[in-house]
């Protein structure tokens, strides 16, 4: 509930502390506003290839079929298949997650361990990829230099860590 | 290296969707996938049109450079080449603030301002500067106190307590958040020995 207030009296703080000093606030919103559709110009294109390639890369369900040499490890660990999908995905395509998630819910319950795990990696990380793609297409950066080993590192880290803390903290 | 990362997506999807007989599918993919980037842009025009509306108010106002002021004590360790009262300050900290309660769309347009200034002091236009880097490994390691989306879905499938999960993911969160910044603290403190 708190929360669904933040942002009506943020904006209200900013109106008042306008008026306050005495600005031009109508003006500042509508310079704004076409700054943000220059902006919104700019991501689309990075936006829409990387959309375009990731749902390819989807497709073709790569990931699952290289991992699932471990399926038998998982087995033995009583940790469910569907765990590894999810986690890999996670950096890629936040919406595919999700997805594996909510499967994951349905079949187990969001209350058993895989379901109190997915939610973990869920909420442990974001869309690597996607962040990526958003924020240097922009401003029309092209060399990243080590940026996206950097954000998978991050990615695993926090995907281990929700193991061990999911394990940990609830069984 | 952006190049390299989408060819790489591309090429191994396709080739390995041929392999394994999932060809029927791919044009379809093909075809709708630019229908899912420009509704992506979509969804986030109008969040992002909104906030850089309001925020230029904040900004031309001078409440954006004393929230950077505020915070710039723990923003310059993080961010030592961006100079003080420069607004990215004020961009990156409303950014983390936003992200921290759960409230992405909004971070997204702070972000995507704060990248824009960033840009401004970078010397090399083309290239990633060191604050950049380090903004958007905070970024994609997604500090989320609140992951409101999955509680929701952890609640819809009839969940006896959907909250529980928030402790585990802020932990995870934020171990994931530290081992990147320490990650590219290393990596330019290597840089800069050499």
């Amino acid at each position: 509930m708190v929360a669904k207030l933040i942002i009506p009296i943020f904006i209200l703080i900013i109106i008042f502390y306008g008026l306050i000093k005495k600005i031009d606030i109508y003006e500042s919103f509508l310079t704004g506003v076409k700054e943000g559709l220059v902006t919104v110009y700019n991501i689309c294109p990075s936006i829409i290839a990387m959309v375009f390639a990731v749902n390819i890369f989807l497709n073709s369900n790569f990931l699952e079929n290289i991992f699932s040499f471990l399926n038998p490890l998982l087995l033995k660990l009583n940790i469910p298949i569907d765990i590894i999908p999810m986690a890999l995905l996670r950096p890629i395509s936040g919406t595919a997650s999700l997805s594996i998630m909510n499967d994951i819910f349905s079949k187990y319950g969001p209350d058993s361990f895989a379901g109190l795990l997915s939610s973990t990696i869920q909420g442990s990380t974001d869309t690597t990829i996607y962040v990526l793609a958003l924020y240097y297409g922009s401003v029309r950066i092209s060399k990243i230099k080590h940026t996206l080993i950097n954000g998978l590192f991050a990615d695993l880290v926090g995907i281990i860590t929700s193991f061990i803390v999911v394990y940990l903290l609830f069984c | 290296m952006v190049a390299i990362i989408w060819s790489f997506l591309i090429i191994v999807g396709i080739g390995f969707s041929m392999i394994s007989g999932k060809s029927i599918s791919l044009s379809d993919t093909v075809l709708l996938s630019a229908n899912d980037g420009v509704k992506m842009v979509m969804d986030l025009l109008p969040i992002i049109i909104l906030w850089t509306g309001i925020m230029k108010i904040a900004e031309e106002s001078g409440l954006l450079q004393k929230i950077s002021n505020l915070l710039y004590p723990l923003l310059s360790k993080l961010f030592p080449s961006v100079p003080k009262n420069n607004d990215a300050l004020g961009y990156i900290a409303s950014n983390i603030a936003a992200n921290a309660m759960g409230l992405g769309s909004a971070a997204t347009p702070f972000g995507l301002k704060a990248m824009n200034e960033l840009q401004k002091i970078n010397e090399k236009k083309d290239t990633a500067s060191e604050a950049m880097i380090t903004f958007i490994v905070l970024n994609t390691s997604g500090v989320t106190i609140v992951p409101t989306t999955t509680i929701a879905l952890r609640l819809m499938h009839g969940s006896t307590n959907p909250e529980s999960i928030i402790i585990s993911s802020i932990i995870a969160t934020v171990c994931a958040s530290i081992a990147g910044l320490l990650f590219d603290y290393y990596i330019r403190r290597k840089k800069h020995g050499s």
